[in-house]
């Protein structure tokens, strides 16, 4: 994984709650068995007409949202399956970053192993965000903030971990890996129980 | 020592390195299931750094979401939805065959969707931790195991080194009082409680289901009630294991057998929470007022009694979610128009939702205009249910009959709708375009989906039940 240290961006808005995994990418796009090329089928079938051209309704084909890396989203985005292809997806869709006051779980850990920064924000600093699309914005990961236009800042909290592999560019599979002693002492212990 | 939750007991058991400020727990993994979908990439991983997967024995793989229902032609072809869905089952031989992992394919008695061929083969026990890359592993938590669904890097880090890197979730204690009515099951439970606590009423949180109505169930019960702890955004669903448990696994071919059996289940029998341990949170429902319940928007927080009013929308999003349905609101769900009915899923596909179904539909016709779909959750649950003659009242009811898989639960294998038909589904998810772009979909009971087939509408299954119990 790359590091990612900063991201800056204006925001686009997707204020619908509950943007569930299967909006982001569809079912019937899981037959794939790469990580790659997800990102014309993100969102497909809100984001396409049936004929195949742009869905001049969804909020991420407003000419304003081109281009945005940081997507501040309604409330538990990313609910529902456990596919990772919906960080895949988004990230090659191009977006970086997404704010929200409450993410899924499993949509949230496999994210920031991909390096998508989803950020949980407090209900009002949501609503501001909400509020106020097609801001500029930065947000650094090291000193976990989001910088506004107007110089102020919404603080935000990372787990530690993944901040750090996010900062360095670690891969949790290697530290893992570095444990195995302690694993196969666990497995000795547990077989001799 | 401090009293404990069923949960913080099995996550002790597991920790290969504690929690600390700057890294999360190591946490030992007993299980790791795998499907043809979400594996793929993880394989690759392990192929790319030169790594053996650690644990073949502690993994299992079937093949169940992209595999058709309906058998192979003459021609010994199996009819799947387009080539990329052969190659992705032909990626998981391939992988199995490579990793050494035991795989439930094509060929094996024991193929199923896969979070009903763990329990049955007894690999699902109590006080173990079950991975799998798909949400709907929290199933497994009706044993008392700490089950949870996990990504595709996640699955590359079990098979890797058989732990994951997890910060300890927070508990929630479901008290489930009283008695479920007659006539109302497990799905109109789960559903009730969805839209109760809401669709991200669960996050961050393992619930644990207890009182007395949740002690009544049966495991198959208990697996749909712990199956949809996702749907409320839980990590993961949990009932303390009990005779009820114990009764259901002996003999099972991957349990232990003779005096290990006996060892086992006094071990099993401590895996409850103590007297006086601590949740972070506690909800109490009354099992007592429940009635067959059923979805109206299109996300599963969004559940009502079906002779309820659908609620007015709160905002542009409940708005959206209505008119897609078609839902009125004022107007309840039952009466409504169907087209299609759907029982399967790892939620609703063992043996006794399909005599569930099947007690409705004896003696009576689909619907003219309703096509319906009935997807046995493995080959062992087709066996049984073939030995006792269900296949025959679905087929002479005018339903289908399919051979095992996840089908139009998530519609990837090409079992579908068509846009705007209306889904009564014993599924887990009514996302929009969830069982086909543009289908509407109601969750809802294996008899209320059965009685709907007959009625051609939402319907309430005790009016069918009365009258084949007289």
């Amino acid at each position: 994984m790359q590091p990612v240290t900063r991201i800056h961006s204006r925001t686009a808005v997707m204020a619908d709650e509950n943007i569930d995994t299967d909006r982001i990418i569809p079912a019937r796009f899981l037959t794939t068995t790469t990580r790659t090329g997800l990102g014309k089928l993100c969102f497909n079938d809100w984001r396409y007409l049936p004929d195949g051209s742009d869905n001049p309704a969804f909020p991420l084909n407003q000419p304003e949202a081109k281009g945005c890396a940081i997507v501040v989203a309604g409330r538990n985005f990313g609910c529902g399956s456990s596919r990772e292809h919906a960080p895949w997806a988004l990230l090659d869709y191009g977006i970086q970053a997404v704010l929200c006051s409450e993410i899924a779980d499993i949509f949230r850990n496999n994210a920031l192993k991909n390096g998508l920064l989803a950020i949980v924000v407090s209900a009002a600093e949501h609503e501001w965000l909400l509020a106020n699309p097609g801001i500029e914005l930065s947000i650094d990961v090291q000193g976990q903030y989001i910088a506004l236009p107007d110089g102020g800042r919404i603080s935000f909290v990372l787990e530690p971990f993944a901040r750090h592999c996010l900062l360095n560019g670690v891969d949790q599979l290697g530290y893992l890996l570095q444990n195995e002693k302690l694993i196969a002492h666990y497995e000795e212990q547990e077989q001799a129980a | 020592m401090s009293a404990k939750t069923l949960f913080e007991k099995i996550w002790d058991a597991h920790v290969v390195a504690p929690e600390t400020a700057d890294t999360p727990a190591i946490i030992y993994i007993d299980l790791h299931l795998v499907h043809e979908v979400t594996s793929p990439q993880a394989f690759d991983e392990l192929r790319s750094r030169g790594l053996k997967l650690r644990r073949t024995d502690r993994t299992l793989a079937t093949l169940d979401h992209s595999t058709p229902t309906l058998p192979a032609g003459p021609d010994g072809e199996r009819p799947y939805a387009n080539a990329e869905a052969k190659a992705q089952v032909a990626q998981l031989e391939e992988n199995c065959r490579e990793f050494g992992v035991e795989l439930h394919g094509w060929d094996s008695s024991e193929r199923g969707i896969v979070h009903v061929i763990g329990p049955e083969l007894g690999a699902t026990q109590p006080g173990n931790t079950i991975v799998c890359g798909d949400s709907h592993t929290s199933t497994h938590g009706a044993f008392g195991a700490l089950a949870f669904g996990i990504g595709t890097t996640e699955v590359g880090h079990v098979m890797a080194t058989q732990c994951l890197l997890q910060r300890k979730p927070k508990t929630l204690a479901i008290h489930v009082d009283g008695e479920l009515p007659k006539g109302v099951g497990a799905k109109d439970l789960i559903l009730h409680i969805i839209g109760h606590i809401g669709v991200d009423g669960g996050t961050g949180h393992v619930i644990e289901y207890r009182g007395a109505a949740i002690e009544k169930l049966s495991m198959e019960e208990r697996m749909t009630v712990c199956n949809m702890s996702i749907e409320a955004g839980a990590r993961a669903g949990l009932i303390a294991p009990d005779e009820t448990t114990f009764a259901w696994l002996k003999g099972r071919p991957r349990v232990p057998q003779g005096e290990a059996w006996d060892r086992a289940v006094a071990h099993w029998r401590t895996l409850k929470t103590d007297d006086g341990a601590q949740y972070d949170r506690e909800v109490r429902i009354d099992a007592g007022t429940i009635k067959p319940t059923v979805t109206y928007g299109t996300h599963p927080g969004m559940a009502i009694a079906m002779d309820a009013p659908v609620p007015a929308a709160r905002n542009a999003v409940e708005q959206r979610a209505l008119d897609y349905m078609q839902s009125r609101a004022g107007q309840p769900m039952q009466g409504s128009k169907v087209d299609v009915v759907f029982v399967g899923s790892c939620t609703n596909s063992r043996l006794s939702d399909l005599r569930e179904a099947a007690g409705v539909l004896r003696g009576r016709r689909v619907a003219d205009g309703v096509r319906m779909l009935v997807v046995p959750g493995s080959e062992a649950v087709r066996r049984d249910a073939e030995a006792e003659g269900l296949h025959e009242v679905f087929r002479a009811a005018g339903a289908e009959w399919r051979i095992p898989g996840c089908s139009m639960c998530i519609a990837m294998n090409g079992d579908l709708a068509q846009p705007g038909q209306l889904v009564v589904s014993t599924s887990n998810r009514n996302f929009e375009g969830r069982q086909g772009k543009g289908a509407r979909t109601v969750l809802a009971s294996p008899a209320t989906a059965a009685a709907s087939a007959v009625a051609g509408a939402i319907a309430d299954p005790r009016e069918y039940m009365t009258e084949v119990a007289a």
